[in-house]
């Protein structure tokens, strides 16, 4: 493969898969929401919001 | 408040990744790198990804999460939720349309790759030249005709496949769509590795290949980089960052809806947009080119993609893998057809979630009974685009549903988000519970910049729809058709008969003739040619091809009104669903 498409596409997919991988990651690390959160939300239902 | 919710938060990324992840990442995108400079393509395409796909993202999964915390599932009371103004409930009609409409001929689509996987494998391909395989695929889509012995076998499919829709839809959220997405997701992922693999190691000589798969590649990412002046190519990159993305539809909104209140969306938008363009840049531009380009050469591929993908998708590769042996033909083909099928029902189940969290919220409906009212929909919605594919109504339902309607909901979308409901409140949403920080960039992009670049889409391509809507191209092929000299085709005959002496083709009668039985290939193509050129010698051929011309434009014009009048009834359905809120309001 000739070196300019080479560079294109390496490029173009390294960055993608990269970014790809580095929001997944993220996503898969990321603690679930405290408790809390899950009371503020009840009492937002309770008061009514509709 | 409906109860249904996502099971778990990576069941709603790659929900949400399925939802963008289509037909289109395999077969267009390949295609519009081609025609818009090659390798260079990747730049504009990159930064219609920051300026309009991210920021509309972003958008979309707020405005879907805000009308989600009030109990609203379906854009029409979502935008209601933003603006009081009576006029966002109907603008919001469109997130509703666009999904039925869209699912109508989708489902039918995503039908074919269920049939050819089937027929991958069977073996059905071994054995067939390239014309018999392209051949076959107007044989399938023909509901008169069978290929494999099943009556009005592409009906039956298709029916299998909105019956798989609505049944996996009834299962709910957690119970069908997210666990479809788990399975279905790293499974199109992995098929698409082991083929983009084997595509990419292909070398020249094996298994009759050409050219090595490299060369394909080498000529895909090839930049041309003066077309990125060119005005035309940064509209190609709007467009498929636009559709790829599966924007303007309704579906993220929809999904978003089922997110809780204070969970982040930002992280899962950014997620759900990369994974989808992964799969699109990476997998997507690594198989169906530096295949068809080993076998074919890069002139004859770039002549067959002025025509799109599917060409190449369904007419062309089954043929290509049956060169690689009967095992890898099978494995392949089902590799190959299983993953678009995965792309396409994972996008469908999004398109059935909107209608169905309509009737549930509005009128109280059942969730399988929703399920199975959508399931209907579809099917008497989609009968049209099989019964007269080939009068082009798939391809007015895909042009008007498909293209223009995404564009007009999204240009009205991002103005009632930035400037209706505003970007003080529209950034409070977006980054409510957020797990990344969001660059601030992007709140100036949804205000200004995304905006205006919808707006220029939707400018850049209003001479064609103009031209679509006046039924420019059939009356261009009837005054071509009026204008022919009968004299020019007897004279291609007569070359086409002294090249093949043999088949002596003048006394054939092609009514019933079986062009299988020309085993060489060459000729089975003259013989093809000539059967064409000789139709073009019937005293009744220009009055049969005139009729069949404005046959096929009142089709056209017939499913245009249906559209029209399935808009008008969801309208209705929306205004009907307001009086009852205002009267349990008033009780």
């Amino acid at each position: 493969m000739e070196t300019l498409p080479l560079v294109m596409m390496l490029a173009s997919q390294g960055v993608v898969t990269a970014i790809t991988a580095y929001f997944f990651i993220k996503v898969l690390k990321t603690p679930p929401p405290r408790p809390e959160d899950e009371t503020d939300e009840v009492m937002g239902e309770m008061t009514g919001t509709h | 408040m409906s109860k249904d919710s996502w099971g778990s938060r990576v069941g709603l990324i790659l929900a949400m990744a399925g939802n963008a992840v289509g037909l289109g990442n395999f077969l267009r995108f390949p295609v519009q790198a081609i025609q818009n400079g090659g390798g260079s393509f990747i730049i504009p395409y990159l930064v219609c990804f920051l300026l309009l796909g991210l920021p509309l993202l972003f958008v979309e999964w707020a405005s879907g999460r805000f009308g989600g915390k009030s109990g609203n599932h379906s854009t029409p009371f979502i935008f209601n939720s933003m603006s009081s103004q009576p006029i966002w409930k109907y603008v919001g009609v469109f997130g509703i349309f666009t999904n039925l409409a869209v699912a109508a001929y989708y489902c039918y689509l995503e039908s074919w790759t269920l049939a050819y996987v089937w027929h991958s494998f069977q073996g059905t391909f071994m054995g067939m030249d390239q014309a018999e395989v392209a051949g076959f695929f107007g044989q399938y889509l023909d509901p008169s005709l069978s290929t494999s012995g099943i009556p009005f076998e592409s009906i039956v499919f298709w029916i299998i496949c909105l019956l798989l829709n609505t049944w996996i839809l009834s299962r709910g959220l957690s119970g069908g769509v997210e666990k479809v997405a788990k399975i279905g997701m790293p499974l199109l992922i992995l098929f698409g590795i082991v083929l983009a693999v084997m595509a990419v190691t292909m070398k020249a000589g094996q298994y009759d290949a050409k050219f090595d798969g490299t060369v394909g590649l080498s000529k895909l990412w090839t930049p041309n980089f003066a077309s990125i002046w060119d005005f035309k190519v940064w509209l190609a990159a709007a467009g498929q960052i636009f559709f790829t993305l599966s924007l303007g539809m309704g579906s993220i909104q929809c999904y978003a809806s089922y997110v809780k209140p204070k969970q982040d969306i930002a992280l899962n938008a950014m997620s759900a947009g990369w994974m989808n363009e992964f799969v699109e840049v990476v997998l997507g531009a690594s198989i169906i080119i530096p295949i068809s380009v080993g076998y074919l050469g890069w002139d004859t591929v770039v002549e067959m993609t002025k025509n799109g993908g599917l060409g190449l998708g369904f007419k062309t590769l089954p043929f290509l893998f049956a060169k690689w042996g009967p095992f890898l033909a099978v494995v392949c083909g089902v590799m190959w057809f299983g993953l678009l099928f995965f792309a396409g029902i994972t996008s469908s189940l999004a398109m059935g979630t909107p209608c169905i969290g309509f009737l549930k919220n509005e009128f109280g409906w059942k969730h399988r009974n929703a399920s199975w009212a959508f399931g209907i929909a579809v099917f008497i919605l989609g009968l049209p685009t099989v019964l007269f594919y080939n009068q082009g109504v798939f391809d007015e339902y895909d042009h008007w549903a498909g293209t223009v309607s995404l564009v007009v909901f999204a240009m009205f979308e991002i103005v009632l988000f930035a400037w209706v409901f505003g970007m003080d409140k529209g950034w409070r949403e977006i980054t409510e519970g957020a797990d990344i920080n969001v660059p601030l960039f992007f709140r100036f992009a949804i205000k200004y910049i995304t905006p205006v670049m919808l707006i220029v889409v939707f400018a850049g391509s209003f001479n064609r729809n103009i031209d679509i809507l006046a039924h420019k191209d059939s009356y261009d092929k009837i005054s071509k058709i009026s204008k022919e000299n009968p004299s020019d085709f007897q004279f291609k005959m007569d070359s086409i008969a002294a090249i093949v002496p043999n088949l002596n083709l003048s006394n054939v009668d092609f009514s019933n003739f079986d062009f299988r039985s020309i085993k060489n290939v060459d000729e089975r193509t003259s013989a093809r040619n000539y059967k064409d050129l000789k139709e073009h010698l019937n005293p009744n051929y220009k009055e049969n091809a005139i009729q069949a011309e404005k046959y096929t434009m009142l089709c056209k014009n017939v499913s245009r009104f249906l559209l029209l009048g399935v808009w008008l009834g969801i309208a209705y359905l929306v205004y009907l669903a307001h009086r009852r809120r205002l009267k349990s309001v008033v009780n």
